[in-house]
């Protein structure tokens, strides 16, 4: 075989080796390396008790309810929902149906601690004339949690 | 392919193509800015603040595409030796690093008033760091040797590894919860921006293409020139 040949399967069979091992970690992991969890999985798997995680989901319609700096609401995946308590300043984005992040604690009592409240905004980009005819014609599609 | 592997041949091309690539650097990134910055609708949930995405998108864009070229670059380097593969590596690195940093600064400038965090540690983010840090570990590696032919294969077969990171980046918003939101642009059923919105984004994207090719031509036509005054100096010298 000529030099030429062999450098290039060599290359080839790194490569392939390489991507197959990095495929296997990264699959073996894949529960580790979601940012957040589904509160229907925090249902499910309960964590364990004092540990540091993230939520994700959306904020509940109608369950904000504010005082002060401080404010509760229900964050839901449309199947599960958990009470969440905040104090501090939120994003601007937070809205009732809106994708948010909360990241805390689970108390003994089953409400969430929040520490940090981010707000997450979804693949969609248009001018705001456009989402309120979509809105009127009954196109609108609001975004659900990716679970 | 192979014809244009001779350094010559490529500074008569690169000549040629020059003058067109500043003509359209200047003509796409005055376009693309006039219409990303005046001309464009403000998002509806993001208001004003979604103008960022006219940088941040393309650049991310650049990162990664940027990295691709190097990591093929590399491979025709190691496999068939040619000379200007290594030139063309050596050249176009520093300007990914500096589109990965402008798509991470941007980012993070865009991400405060949006998420509520600078910055967050989700797979999106982290793997657009491990990037740049793969940037930073290629030239570094280009000039940790006294002999520049054993530094360019240290290189090349870094820019090879690393490349498993491209797919990684681009689906992380699949695979994994991202605080990240998914494609919006390169996605299956087509683009989820707003045609008013994805002109003046296409548009920067084509003049930071344009932008690419105007500085890895000056930078490839420096290099071949450096070594030619080496080469004479060495024969000088002898």
């Amino acid at each position: 075989m000529k030099p030429k040949r062999r450098r290039l399967l060599f290359v080839l069979i790194g490569l392939a080796l390489l991507g197959g091992a990095v495929a296997l970690a990264l699959s073996a992991l894949r529960d580790t390396m979601v940012f957040f969890y589904a509160p229907t999985e925090l249902a499910e798997k309960p964590p364990r008790a004092g540990a540091s995680l993230r939520v994700g989901g959306l904020v509940e319609e109608g369950s904000v309810v504010r005082d002060g700096t401080q404010v509760t609401f229900r964050i839901t995946d449309l199947t599960s929902s958990v009470p969440v308590t905040y104090t501090g300043v939120l994003p601007d984005l937070f809205r009732e149906g809106q994708g948010i992040v909360v990241e805390g604690k689970l108390q003994p009592d089953g409400t969430f601690a929040a520490t940090r409240v981010l707000a997450k905004h979804d693949e969609k980009y248009m001018p705001p004339e456009v989402a309120e005819a979509l809105k009127k014609s009954g196109q609108w599609r609001p975004d659900v949690a990716k679970t | 392919m192979h014809r244009f592997a001779n350094p010559n041949r490529f500074l008569r091309l690169a000549r040629a193509v020059f003058p067109w690539a500043v003509g359209a650097t200047v003509a796409f990134l005055g376009a693309g800015l006039y219409y990303a910055l005046f001309a464009s609708p403000p998002d509806y949930q993001q208001g004003e603040t979604v103008r960022i995405m006219y940088v941040h998108v393309p650049s991310a864009w650049m990162a990664m595409f940027v990295y691709a070229a190097i990591a093929a670059a590399s491979a025709s380097a190691l496999i068939w030796k040619h000379p200007l593969a290594d030139i063309f590596a050596r050249a176009a690195s520093p300007i990914g690093a500096a589109f990965t940093f402008l798509a991470l600064v941007t980012g993070s400038l865009w991400g405060k008033p949006m998420w509520g965090a600078w910055w967050v540690w989700d797979a999106r983010l982290t793997s657009v760091l491990i990037l740049f840090f793969l940037y930073l570990g290629h030239m570094a590696l280009l000039n940790a040797f006294d002999d520049p032919a054993r530094g360019q294969r240290a290189a090349a077969i870094l820019a090879l590894v690393g490349v498993v990171n491209l797919p990684i980046i681009k689906f992380s918003v699949d695979w994994w919860n991202t605080l990240h939101q998914p494609a919006s642009v390169v996605r299956m059923g087509g683009p989820s921006i707003h045609p008013d919105m994805l002109t003046p984004l296409l548009l920067m994207a084509a003049g930071f293409t344009a932008y690419f090719v105007m500085t890895v031509i000056l930078r490839i036509e420096a290099e071949i020139l450096a070594r030619r005054v080496r080469a004479h100096r060495l024969m000088q010298g002898s």
